[in-house]
């Protein structure tokens, strides 16, 4: 298994499998967005309860689920850099962050224009919200870690341990809403006796999500690329100097 | 027409989240597409320099 | 190989104590992450009269009465219930039958006067006619609320 991640773990291969899945990843991003957007804004129907303003959740949920998952990928390969040294592992940590933290703000700023109309209130103090807040915190901090050394071994280190004391945080969101009275309703997707959204919502809500992931997969791509050369270039120049 | 826009008055919020999703996605794109043709502009020099010093002894490939 | 195996040990010891601790933390914080108290955990712990708390539960049905800008309204958990009195504007969703918190302090005769009111959703979504055909074919179920 380690051997195998290895094998992975080498940029060049990386960068070549990277290469292939991307203009995939671009084209089904746009068909999965294109097609949740029509769905969600002209098929689907008003909410029973909450008329029109349920469509805000096509572009909310994405948004909060996208949050939670870069940061549990961020944890897993910020712990595998921190064991076993890939080469790949904590750039590839650093290439998400960015995309995590604009998805987390999206979740946040969109929960706040529907909770405005619905509750009565842009924002609340309860544990939901506040702990995706804590969540955008985390994103902005570990940037910040990654900014503000001049070595990258050691920058990648700390920004590691940071990601992985924050990664407490993912279930206390996850189950913030089953734990303590929150304001914000308990999860309607995935739940144990099942989705309690009625298809003809859930459909574009689904979609939407795949086109998130898709997105997320486009600019990670992008932004790893960006960090593998940004390394070799670092490297260059080290060489260059000492020459 | 109009009453798409106004999505049962409710128009603003809810164009308003769309908006900016799309506008802070977007700009994480170009962002992202324009830090990378960056970084493969500062280095295409310094990968033309290297390769013409060891322009025969090492062969090609053997680098990254 | 054995310095990969002692940093995968360190990393998810240390994950495991600070798991733990971040748990009881929150167990010992319980208090203050909840964000309304229900009609029933007033009736367990009293909160004293004067004091600001949040009243969270269901708006009960036929409760609702406004005269001028007073509104008011009981608040249930389907146990236990609380009348509501409240001045000003409730947010749209705010309808019996829905979830609700309201801000505010219990006075002398055991009304609770909001001064704020918010509206809770639950998770279900549904287009109206199959919210309408659930009632006719009596699959409607009544909230099982949480707690």
């Amino acid at each position: 298994m380690a051997i195998d991640l290895h094998k992975y773990a080498n940029p060049t291969r990386f960068l070549r499998i990277a290469n292939a899945i991307f203009p995939w990843s671009i084209v089904t991003t746009v068909v999965l967005l294109a097609t949740g957007l029509y769905l969600g804004l002209f098929v689907s129907p008003a909410d029973y309860q909450q008329g029109e303003t349920v469509r805000i959740m096509f572009v909310h949920v994405p948004a909060a689920w996208m949050a939670m998952s870069v940061y549990s990928m961020m944890a897993v390969s910020s712990a595998a850099g921190l064991i076993w040294k890939h080469p790949v592992a904590d750039l590839s940590a650093k290439a998400a962050a960015p995309i995590g933290a604009c998805f987390t703000f999206l979740a946040l700023v969109t929960g706040s224009l529907w909770g405005q109309p619905m509750w009565g209130a842009y924002w609340v103090w309860d544990a939901r919200l506040t702990s995706m807040l804590i969540l955008l915190f985390l994103y902005l901090g570990y940037m910040a870690v990654w900014g503000s050394f001049e070595d990258q071994s050691k920058a990648a280190k700390a920004a590691a341990i940071l990601v992985l004391i924050g990664a407490i945080n993912i279930p206390i969101i996850k189950f913030s809403v089953d734990w303590w009275n929150t304001l914000h309703q308990p999860a309607s997707v995935a739940t144990m006796d099942g989705p309690k959204i009625h298809s003809s919502i859930l459909t574009p809500l689904l979609i939407m999500g795949l086109g998130y992931t898709s997105l997320f997969v486009t600019i990670f791509i992008i932004r790893v690329r960006t960090e593998i050369l940004g390394r070799r270039l670092r490297m260059l120049r080290v060489n260059q100097l000492q020459e | 027409m109009n009453e798409f826009f106004e999505m049962g008055g409710y128009g603003n919020f809810i164009w308003s989240s769309y908006g900016l999703s799309a506008g802070v996605l977007i700009f994480l794109v170009i962002i992202s597409v324009r830090q990378l043709r960056q970084v493969e502009r500062d280095l295409a020099p310094l990968e033309e320099t290297r390769r013409s010093f060891r322009k025969r002894p090492v062969k090609e490939g053997a680098t990254s | 190989m054995t310095r990969k195996r002692r940093r995968l040990y360190i990393v998810v010891a240390a994950m495991t104590v600070l798991g733990l601790a971040a748990g009881l933390v929150l167990m010992s914080f319980e208090d203050s992450l909840v964000f309304f108290h229900s009609p029933s955990d007033l009736v367990e712990k009293p909160v004293p009269e004067g004091r600001t708390f949040r009243l969270g539960g269901l708006v009960e049905e036929g409760s609702f009465k406004k005269s001028g800008v007073e509104i008011t309204f009981r608040v249930t958990d389907l146990a236990e219930s609380v009348d509501v009195q409240f001045r000003g504007l409730v947010p749209d969703l705010f309808r019996e039958g829905q979830g609700v918190v309201a801000e505010g302090q219990m006075n002398e005769n055991g009304i609770f006067v909001a001064s704020n009111v918010l509206a809770k959703h639950d998770e279900n979504y549904m287009p109206p006619e199959v919210a309408e055909s659930l009632k006719k074919a009596g699959n409607w179920k009544p909230k099982e609320d949480k707690q």
